[in-house]
């Protein structure tokens, strides 16, 4: 991609839920790379956002762009399918099933064949490789047989961005990855982040500042869906605006 | 590193290889037209006809959690296509049988094209309602179907050389298409597009966000499911030289859903336990009593209050000491 195609960009998005407006004039660009960070009071249209992103929800307008294409009608799987990942803020796995089969699914998703009727799911080496190896990675491989709804919430919430990562995606999007998780928990996660792969584009929720400012290298403030203000951590943490309404005198 | 696969891995995807126990049944089996009677051989071989309608039916409910109430749709267009092509238009009742077999696929494509968006009660009214029209159909298209009073007068045919009018001959053509159903459905439940088949039940707005497009998944399965149900609509009306509407019954959705609970659903054998243990009933209980069905259905409260895996769970716990 040349420098001057985002991997992803928002154009003008707009929603509302009847007078209820939870997206106003939404622009933003994120670069492979860029951990960008959406910070905002509650209510703000954070997850709102992400789901507009995600294909979860359909923009009333405006566009949403993976590598220049536009992607705004297109359904969840199809920009999944483009290299687009997310987690969600409230975990949403497969309860039932085992932390493999968790991430195996993530894989398969991308580099299995989906309506492959005949060959065993099991017995593809480089998917179960790959799936070994992102529970490695996160290390949650002592939990590869445990039955999802026996681990504990702290491990549920890093099989969230396990899954995510199974796909080997480009963008990802990561909604509050550190709610409920105790300060311990929080500094796990944060690491996590932090080594994930160079190139990739992370657009994280996020309501801890210490973490907040820990990681970003970009700050974007939603405040009743519209955009305060965007820019370095320091910048928006100086801004006038942004004190007065969201951070206070906190900073 | 952990061994992969893991063996005892939770994934909630059972039947992954043969049982012991499968293998002595199947062995009994084989024996069993040689020891019964006639009437005993044909009663079983209704036992693996509607055992395959039902294990067809368990891929939707069990493995998609798509709980179809038109399942006798599929069954009775798989039955009517077989008696109309041999009857109307002179095929062999094996070319009638397979063609049968593309037209229940193409039903159930249909059909599942308008129901699988849909979610909770709005899709099982809606497959309700298509298997009630195909219903009506069967029943005022007389000049086609002969009404209400079905098509009846097919001769078995022979296979290789052998007369299915031989009930012997035409209770191991009902083994073998058995056991070779049960064998494809495990197939297709452990390959990749089974296991995203129950991704789907257990979270589809995960699956969903993963990249897997999840109407054209659960279309597929209610293809695949429609074709087998197809295949169980035509041997039976082989096994009958008959159909009438009754092959499209609600009663007989129904009756296939029952199976499927009552046998445990979710794991391709319980359902044709589940067949095989309402069908004996039907034939012993309702010799004794007419209210047969009010037992079945105490049954079947119990087995949903108490057993949520059927007949197949209650086997599994044995067999495992209580532990599965």
């Amino acid at each position: 991609m040349s420098e001057a195609t985002p991997l992803l960009r928002l154009e003008h998005v707009n929603k509302a839920f009847g007078s209820l407006v939870v997206t106003r004039d939404v622009s933003l660009d994120l670069a492979a790379g860029q951990r960008h960070v959406i910070i905002g009071p509650n209510g703000a249209g954070k997850t709102s956002l992400i789901n507009q992103i995600g294909g979860q929800l359909q923009p009333d307008s405006g566009r949403i762009l993976l590598d220049g294409r536009d992607v705004t009608r297109l359904p969840p799987e199809a920009r999944a399918q483009r290299g687009l990942a997310r987690t969600f803020q409230k975990n949403t796995l497969f309860q039932r099933l085992s932390t493999f089969e968790n991430v195996r699914l993530g894989v398969q998703a991308r580099f299995g064949s989906i309506f492959d009727l005949a060959s065993r799911a099991l017995g593809r080496d480089d998917i179960n490789d790959r799936a070994q190896d992102i529970l490695a990675r996160l290390r949650l491989n002592h939990l590869a047989d445990k039955r999802v709804s026996s681990l504990s919430y702290g491990d549920q919430r890093q099989l969230e961005v396990a899954v995510a990562l199974a796909g080997d995606p480009r963008i990802l999007l990561l909604d509050e990855p550190t709610s409920g998780l105790s300060p311990a928990e929080t500094g796990q996660l944060v690491d996590l982040v932090r080594t994930l792969p160079a190139e990739l584009g992370v657009l994280m929720i996020e309501h801890d500042m210490e973490v907040v400012f820990s990681l970003a290298d970009r700050v974007t403030v939603l405040y009743y869906g519209e955009v305060l203000a965007s820019g370095l951590p320091d910048d928006v943490a100086g801004n006038e605006r942004v004190r007065e309404v969201y951070l206070g005198a906190s900073i | 590193m952990t061994p992969l696969p893991p063996k005892d891995t939770p994934t909630r995807i059972p039947g992954r290889r043969t049982a012991g126990w499968e293998v002595v049944a199947l062995g009994l089996a084989v024996v069993w037209p040689f020891v019964a009677s006639p009437y005993g051989a044909g009663l079983v071989t209704e036992v693996f006809i509607f055992a395959i309608a039902a294990m067809s039916l368990d891929l939707l409910m069990g493995y998609g959690g798509l709980v179809s109430f038109g399942h006798a749709a599929f069954f009775g267009a798989g039955a009517y296509a077989t008696v109309l092509l041999t009857m109307k238009l002179g095929w062999s009742a094996w070319a009638g049988l397979g063609a049968g077999l593309a037209v229940s696929g193409l039903v159930a494509g249909v059909i599942g094209y308008l129901c699988v968006r849909m979610a909770g009660v709005a899709f099982f009214m809606l497959t309700l309602a298509f298997a009630q029209l195909l219903f009506s159909a069967a029943m005022k298209w007389r000049w086609l179907t002969g009404g209400s009073d079905g098509i009846g007068g097919m001769a078995r045919p022979s296979l290789l050389g052998l007369p299915l009018a031989d009930s012997r001959t035409m209770y191991f053509v009902g083994l073998v298409a058995f056991v070779l159903s049960l064998m494809a459905l495990r197939r297709v439940i452990n390959s990749p597009f089974g296991h995203a088949l129950v991704g789907l039940r257990e979270n589809e707005a995960r699956m969903r966000a993963l990249g897997y497009p999840a109407s054209r998944v659960k279309l597929a399965a209610f293809v695949i499911a429609g074709v087998f149900a197809g295949l169980g609509g035509g041997l039976y009306a082989i096994y009958n030289g008959f159909v009438s509407p009754d092959a499209l019954t609600f009663g007989l959705s129904g009756t296939f859903l029952l199976m499927v609970v009552l046998g445990g659903a979710g794991s391709l054998m319980g359902p044709a336990i589940g067949a095989g243990i309402f069908l004996l009933m039907k034939q012993f209980v309702s010799a004794h009593t007419d209210h047969w069905l009010l037992i079945v259905g105490l049954i079947f409260i119990a087995c949903v209050m108490f057993f949520r895996g059927g007949v197949h769970g209650l086997i599994e716990r044995l067999r495992t000491g209580g532990r599965a």
